[in-house]
């Protein structure tokens, strides 16, 4: 199987302080790996390497065959096979919803206009919002417009996708509708890297959890093996304050 | 009141021709500036970006009374040591003062404005594959432009207003053009009404403008 994504010896500083401190890892492509772990174990900061959106201060890593962390490197050419979605969304607020989604496609050249059209309705019937193509982001709930953002991801056609935090600033009834759409794309086959806290959606979506603790890789395998059998005391110490609820 | 307007109508109108002009071009002009001054400002360009500050700076800490006389006055007799057919008209002048006075105003509120637009939505935008540059010029600065609508308004009511400094380096602006006609009549009463209603018309006019171009603008905004 190819290797979607290879890390080696990843590290992170924001000045003296070491966020990442030396990450292995690689993702098969289709895999859907989930990332847990308490906040400020360096969850966020890995995923965001994984674009370049931080820079690296140490280590490698390839994503789809792109060095990302070689600075010679066209960054936004890799990043169109990237897709990201934020925690709070980013949607464009002054794009309706197609327009959000048509944005990237049209000014990178990728597709004409009225293609480009076609496909952001696609995929808004495909997130369940071809009703809200007009809307404006602040007409739609939290739950919406997390969908709309990721059909926006979507709309570039890339073979991976990385979400931090997906439905960690959403309201606890709008979690389901967004978890749903990710669970298709999962079956779907999208190799996906997916910071959570919503330890349901890794058990149940997950090949691959990985627990992060002080920007290390604490421990990592199968859903059952994390959730069930955890071996290092850090995991399980945060699994029974997060799962005793 | 209406026999000092048949009197002086044709002396005011000039000067309005030449207030107009000069505000409209100084606008014109200062955005330019104020843009170039401004993303040099946010993209942290070296050097130049000593050169941005040292400009707002200068203009911001200096009265544009004095920066009439200095550029009307002062510089055109540096400039004669090289040049000396040199010259240079008070509207040329005045269009300069004006310009850079407006642009190092417009370049902070460029610049608030820029700040203003959510890191999100640049990083959004980045993360799609798009360059820095057209981030700026597609995501960021359509929306900083709409939020410093108001303040940009403002600022070109004071270009407004503020040509009638120029009178001191002999432009031939509306208040220049009221001054030579009451020192024949006398009538000051009569002809600075005249005057202050010009500017009044000329500036609703612009602050109407503004509450319509904000709400065209705020489609995004409302429900």
């Amino acid at each position: 199987m190819t290797k979607k994504v290879k890390v080696s010896g990843l590290r992170k500083s924001f000045g003296k302080l070491e966020v990442l401190r030396g990450i292995d890892l690689e993702i098969d492509e289709g895999e859907v790996v989930c990332l847990i772990g308490p906040s400020g174990s360096g969850k966020s900061t890995f995923l965001r390497c994984l674009n370049r959106l931080e820079e690296s201060t140490g280590g490698t890593i390839e994503v789809d065959g792109f060095e990302i962390s070689d600075k010679k490197q066209n960054i936004n050419k890799v990043r169109e096979n990237i897709g990201m979605v934020f925690q709070q969304f980013n949607l464009f607020t002054n794009k309706t919803a197609k327009a959000n989604l048509m944005f990237a496609p049209v000014q990178l050249k990728k597709m004409k206009r009225a293609q480009a059209e076609k496909r952001a309705m696609q995929l808004l019937i495909r997130v369940g919002l071809e009703d809200k193509a007009n809307s404006y982001p602040h007409q739609l709930s939290g739950g919406q417009q997390q969908r709309v953002a990721i059909a926006r991801a979507l709309a570039m056609n890339p073979d991976i996708m990385l979400f931090d935090e997906p439905t960690s600033a959403l309201d606890p009834e709008m979690v389901g509708e967004v978890l749903q759409v990710m669970k298709e794309l999962a079956m779907d086959g999208m190799t996906m890297v997916v910071v959570t806290h919503e330890m349901g959606f890794a058990r149940d979506v997950a090949d691959r959890v990985l627990f992060m603790s002080d920007g290390l890789l604490v421990e990592q395998g199968t859903p059952d093996e994390i959730f069930s059998a955890p071996k290092e005391q850090r995991t399980k110490d945060f699994l029974s304050s997060v799962l005793k609820v | 009141m209406i026999e000092t307007f048949n009197e002086a109508h044709s002396l005011l109108l000039q000067g309005i021709q030449v207030t107009v002009k000069a505000a409209l071009l100084s606008i014109v002009i200062g955005i330019f500036v104020g843009l170039v001054s401004c993303l040099i400002t946010v993209a942290r360009i070296p050097v130049l970006k000593w050169l941005a500050a040292a400009y707002v700076w200068v203009v911001r800490g200096t009265p544009m009374l004095v920066q009439a006389l200095f550029i009307y006055f002062g510089c055109p007799d540096v400039i004669r040591t090289v040049l000396p057919s040199f010259t240079v008209t008070p509207f040329i002048a005045g269009v300069i003062t004006l310009s850079l006075n407006a642009g190092a105003y417009l370049s902070e509120i460029f610049r608030s404005g820029i700040q203003a637009v959510n890191t999100g939505q640049i990083e959004a935008s980045r993360s799609l594959g798009l360059s820095a540059f057209t981030t700026m010029r597609k995501v960021v600065l359509p929306q900083a432009f709409k939020i410093t609508v108001p303040s940009l308004v403002n600022q070109f009511i004071i270009t407004v207003k503020d040509t009638s400094i120029l009178t001191v380096i002999g432009l031939k602006e509306i208040v220049n053009m009221a001054r030579q006609h009451v020192s024949i009549k006398y009538d000051y009463f009569e002809t600075f009404i005249w005057v202050g209603a010009f500017y009044l018309v000329v500036i609703s006019a612009l602050m109407v403008l503004s509450k319509f171009v904000e709400k065209k603008l705020n489609y995004d905004k409302k429900g």
